[in-house]
């Protein structure tokens, strides 16, 4: 190794608080505590509700523990935190609250929404111009920012209770199954609630089904759905970003 | 001067409209490449509207030309893909390590000056350079605590730097400011003897004392007014090597846009006056 690549290294060691005479100097602590403060402000910005929940000194420990495990590889540090989420499971003190991974995946899927690629959204003229039996032959792309998960409990509404940038949710924790979804349609992310059809809906266009594969699963979930409604307030939040025809099928030849 | 600009401020977020429909002229707009680094999202469309108007300079971080290690491919293809876009008029780095082994730190971290340092690091700029199909301006660390091991004094480092790659230079007055303080050498000798003529931007800034050692440690801290004693240093510097666009850079602490504007009214004055001086 060269003399200036071992250099380096013990200085790294030394910011993450190895023993070394260059870390033993007075003023080392100002790289050590620039280098840390800009971890963990990163992570403490990237997870809003986490800190909100927890508080801010609860947050800054656990990011510093998470930061010692996974230092930023991308210097893009609003991206950084990509397995908080994660790392919060196996987090002892996160344990009385078994909430916060669920809560971390809501702040992470803003942080991919609001960062995801700038593409227009479907509009409701693409709908009206699908023809009778284009259901089976067309599917829904979703838009580049849409991120959306189900939980067993009420975790979207209590995720939107504790971020400054939505309205709507509620301090409190049932044992009522419910979605969210979230996409950046124009300028903001934007959050909707979601309930069994039209998260079976989205999950299935995720998985690349066709219209009429999504309406079976939506469906499925539950029979009194109204799909006219639920694929326009899908749309109308900008879930989506086309429709694509699908070829179809050629006949299958026996060899 | 490059272009007409004179002096510029560092584009907040929380400033972003009032930047915007600022009317001063020379004024100019400089970011960290790094925070624009998205597939997508509202800051990139900002710095659009804002690249329509008025000139934009990339300061980047993340380049880490003084690590003993080739710049990261990605970064410096995701670098291309903004300067391509944006055309700053602009675009410089640090003479400092961050990305090291994988991992980002985020501080501009020193090293010892050596022969092979400054072969590593002419490869790198040269690197940059290439990939970029621009030269870049290298600017002068804050320095907190003596390094063993230098074979180089700075100014012969990056003068040497300049002439193996063909960059220019970013002055930091405040960096040379706190770097003398903490060193205890003066900062009148090292801006006197820094090479002008290599000098494609100034940067001015304010400092703090340490927490714990006070006046004998300043830290670059960008979050305070200028210094009155570096805004002597930098009209002696521009006496000295004549106008150069000149940035007024706050991270921390961040006042009104107006209290800023002040700052940079202030610069452009220093520049436009030496200007006149220099044209009659
Ligand atoms: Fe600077």
């Amino acid at each position: 190794m060269s003399p200036l690549a071992a250099w380096q290294d013990a200085f790294a060691a030394g910011l993450r608080g190895a023993e070394h005479p260059l870390a033993a100097h007075p003023a080392f602590a100002v790289y050590r505590n620039t280098v840390w403060k800009g971890w963990i402000d990163a992570l403490e910005a990237n997870y809003p509700a986490i800190a909100a929940l927890t508080g801010s000194d609860w947050t800054r420990a656990a990011a510093a523990a998470f930061a010692e495990i996974h230092a930023p590889s991308c210097p893009m540090l609003s991206l950084y935190g990509e397995g908080f989420a994660d790392f919060l499971v196996e987090f002892p003190p996160a344990g009385l609250l078994p909430f916060l991974p669920d809560i971390a995946r809501l702040d992470r899927g803003w942080t991919e929404a609001h960062l995801a690629a700038d593409v227009p959204v479907l509009g409701f003229g693409s709908l009206a111009e699908l023809d009778a039996g284009a259901m089976e032959r067309t599917r829904c792309r979703l838009h580049p920012s849409a991120r959306f998960a189900w939980f067993e409990t009420t975790i979207p509404t209590l995720w939107l209770a504790n971020r400054t940038d939505f309205e709507g949710g509620e301090l409190l924790l049932d044992d009522r199954p419910e979605g969210l979804l979230l996409a950046r349609p124009a300028e903001s992310v934007e959050a909707l609630v979601l309930d069994a059809a039209a998260f079976a809906f989205l999950d299935a266009s995720r998985s690349g089904a066709t219209l009429l594969d999504c309406a079976i699963a939506a469906l499925a979930t539950d029979p009194r759905a109204e799909l006219g409604s639920l694929l326009g307030r899908l749309i109308g939040f900008g879930a989506f970003t086309d429709f694509i025809p699908i070829e179809p099928e050629p006949p299958h030849v026996p060899a | 001067m490059n272009h007409d600009l004179t002096a510029g401020l560092g584009l907040k977020p929380i400033h972003y409209q009032e930047a915007l429909a600022a009317s001063a002229g020379g004024l100019w707009f400089e970011v960290h490449p790094e925070n624009y680094m998205a597939d997508g999202g509202p800051r990139l469309t900002w710095l659009e509207r804002m690249g329509a108007r008025r000139p934009l300079s990339f300061h980047g971080v993340a380049l880490s030309l003084a690590a003993d290690a080739d710049p990261d491919r990605g970064h410096l293809a995701r670098l291309k893909d903004l300067v391509d876009r944006f055309k700053p008029a602009l675009v410089s780095e640090h003479l400092a390590w961050s990305a090291w082994r994988g991992a980002y730190h985020p501080d501009l971290l020193p090293f010892p000056r050596t022969r092979q340092a400054l072969t590593r690091i002419a490869a790198n700029v040269h690197r940059a350079q290439d990939a970029l199909g621009r030269p870049i301006a290298v600017e002068n660390p804050s320095h907190y605590m003596p390094i063993d091991g230098h074979d180089w004094d700075e100014i012969d480092f990056l003068s040497e730097l300049v002439r193996r790659t063909g960059c220019s230079l970013l002055l930091d007055v405040n960096n040379v400011f706190v770097s003398a303080n903490n060193l205890r050498f003066s900062a009148e000798a090292y801006l006197d003897a820094f090479p002008g003529e290599h000098v494609a931007e100034i940067h001015l800034a304010g400092h703090a004392e340490d927490p714990d050692l006070g006046r004998a440690l300043l830290i670059d801290s960008h979050s305070a007014p200028v210094a009155d004693r570096v805004w002597a240093l930098y009209e002696r510097l521009v006496a000295r090597i004549g106008p150069r666009p000149t940035l007024i850079e706050r991270d921390d602490d961040i006042p009104a846009f107006a209290e800023l504007m002040a700052e940079r009214d202030r610069a452009h004055a220093v520049l436009t006056t030496c200007s006149r001086g220099v044209a009659a």
